[in-house]
């Protein structure tokens, strides 16, 4: 095939990235299925429909976990000392500062609900073992207090909060 | 540089063929009477052990396939099967566990070898650029296999590898949804990683037809690092390196057998024989020994961004290479000091491993940020500076030539 370069446009240039233009919007409208076919299908969405845990049976001091959407969710009934030792931070010391009231619903400090998933690489980090009451990840060595934040190893966030509310005093829902 | 074929067959139904498809010829120009430096020695034999190994891993993997079950409440019943009950299972998942062991091994040596010889250097940039892809697939196609027999390793490797890409910001949560298909690693999971393993050896495989093709533009490099001149400097290929190739692979399969005889499980985790638990973590987890440098890398670094960072670019880093290099010569042999930087460039890469299976802590971490701005500065500011400064020894004048003064 020989090409001859013209200054001048012609129908058949038109034709060209006319059909060039068509093929490639049929590419990429193509892609979008075969992409969006790993993301959850519909059964899992389904599976992470919202939860409720009671909370009577959780003695004080006592860490439950609860799975949603596969996800553990550490509920903690804190003690008094637990609660104290979580509000008398320095809350501009910390790497991810959030205050203790920022963690919990109000008038429910006792109750502390969260992701528990190290922000790290995913790990379960496990209750009561650091150094600062917390959790402490095995994994890669993050420590974090117990209001769930992030005080010391490579993890940069606190420990994520899951959407709850409480449906009454001993009842909540996740999701 | 491959000549003219002087394929002639005799038999009828073969002229019949190489008329219609020159394949014959193209075997014997590639196999038979391709040339090949007279000086390669036993370092130059990985590349076809590692082809070998490729065969290995496929069929033995194809056999197990037909085995395992890929679902979260059967992969792991369905692997102790093959262990228990399978005629022969045992010896084809040691084979395919340990084989990938011995895949990684062959190709860190045949690296290393190309590195001390300066086989990535002009004209064969593009060959080793297919190489560090081909390497890119390997510990994808790994990391991927190990997490299907779904033990504890499995869950949690699989977990911590695929939360590296939650690192990015904005993109990353909705990235590792995506690459779960859920909202953590599970089922979808691990039907896609099945589909995947069994996918990237043939992509593998496809990859290694271009290497070898780029091989056969350029030729062989060889411990000399000078180019062929006269049909002095080579010998066909067939019977040479076939038979030193063949001998080596032999040598190759008794280390391999020995593995997979007497120490199957050497290189493996005790954990990965404890059933997946999404709820309990290891209390130590490590990757597979020949990811282990690049572990060291990406906890090295505090910030959980800049690890992951430089826990790809340390491989990406490779490709660059042969412009990283600014020397002209490209045998170690001629380069006094590039030799002893080459050798402390191998150790650092060894302690990297020894420390990616310590805890991250302490005086580990310390050493293992030392290391990792050593293996960096190999790349950026060795190299670079080396060509510049370096006095290099003179070359032979031929290949047959450095032969036989040796020999003298």
């Amino acid at each position: 095939m020989t090409t001859v370069s013209s200054a001048e446009h012609t129908r058949r240039d038109f034709l060209y990235i006319a059909t060039g233009a068509v093929g490639a919007v049929g590419a990429a409208a193509v892609l979008v299925p075969l992409i969006a076919q790993m993301n959850p299908d519909a059964s899992t969405i389904a599976a992470g429909a919202p939860i409720e845990v009671d909370l009577a049976p959780i003695a004080d001091g006592q860490i439950i976990k609860v799975f949603w959407r596969s996800k553990p969710i550490f509920i903690s009934h804190r003690t008094k000392k637990e609660i104290e030792e979580a509000q008398n931070v320095n809350v501009a010391t910390l790497p991810d500062p959030e205050p203790d009231s920022a963690r919990v619903k109000a008038g429910h400090d006792q109750w502390l609900v969260v992701i528990g998933i190290c922000t790290h690489l995913g790990c379960i980090p496990l209750a009561h073992q650091g150094e600062y009451d917390g959790w402490f990840c095995p994994c890669h060595g993050s420590q974090y207090d117990t209001a769930g934040r992030i005080r010391k190893g490579p993890a940069p966030k606190n420990l994520p909060l899951p959407p709850y509310a409480f449906l009454s005093d001993t009842k909540i829902r996740i999701g | 540089m491959s000549g003219h074929s002087t394929y002639q067959p005799q038999n009828p139904v073969l002229q019949w063929l190489e008329k219609r498809l020159p394949i014959g010829g193209l075997i014997h120009s590639s196999f038979v009477a391709y040339p090949t430096p007279r000086n390669l020695n036993y370092w130059w034999t990985f590349g076809g052990i590692l082809s070998f190994m490729l065969g290995v891993q496929i069929i033995t993997g194809i056999v197990l396939a037909m085995h395992y079950t890929p679902h979260v409440d059967l992969a792991f019943k369905s692997v102790e099967g093959i262990m228990r009950d399978v005629n022969y299972g045992w010896l084809l998942r040691y084979l395919h566990s340990n084989g990938a062991s011995m895949f990684f091994i062959a190709v860190y040596i045949h690296i290393f070898r190309g590195m001390y010889y300066g086989s990535y250097k002009e004209p064969r940039e593009v060959l080793w650029i297919l190489g560090v892809i081909i390497y890119l697939l390997m510990m994808a196609t790994g990391f991927l296999g190990y997490t299907l027999p779904w033990g504890q390793m499995s869950f949690w490797g699989a977990t911590v590898i695929t939360n590296f890409f939650s690192a990015f910001p904005g993109i990353g949560e909705p990235l590792v949804t995506w690459l779960w298909g859920g909202y953590a690693v599970g089922n979808p999971t691990l039907n896609r990683f099945y589909s995947l393993h069994y996918l990237l050896p043939f992509v593998i495989a496809g990859v290694v037809v271009l290497h070898v093709w780029a091989l056969h533009v350029v030729g062989q490099n060889n411990p000399a690092g000078i180019e062929p001149k006269s049909d002095k400097d080579s010998v066909p290929f067939t019977p040479y390196a076939t038979v030193k190739d063949g001998f080596m692979m032999v040598c190759f399969c008794l280390f391999f057998a020995w593995f997979a005889f007497y120490i199957p499980n050497y290189l493996g985790h005790a954990d990965n024989y404890i059933p997946a638990n999404p709820a309990v973590t290891p209390a130590h987890i490590v990757p597979e020994w020949y990811y282990l440098p690049f572990y060291a890398i990406l906890r090295a670094i505090p910030d959980k961004l800049l690890g992951v960072l430089a826990l790809f670019g340390s491989i990406i880093i490779l490709a660059f290479l042969p412009w990283l290099d600014t020397s002209k010569v490209r045998s170690a042999r001629y380069r006094p000091l590039y030799r002893q930087f080459f050798w402390v460039f191998v150790v650092v890469c060894v302690l990297l491993g020894w420390l990616g299976a310590k805890p991250a802590e302490g005086i580990y971490t310390l050493i293992a940020q030392v290391l990792t701005a050593y293996y960096f500065a190999h790349f950026i500011i060795i190299l670079p500076l080396l060509g510049i400064f370096e006095k290099t020894k003179p070359l032979p004048n031929s290949i047959s030539e450095s032969v036989l003064s040796a020999k003298a």
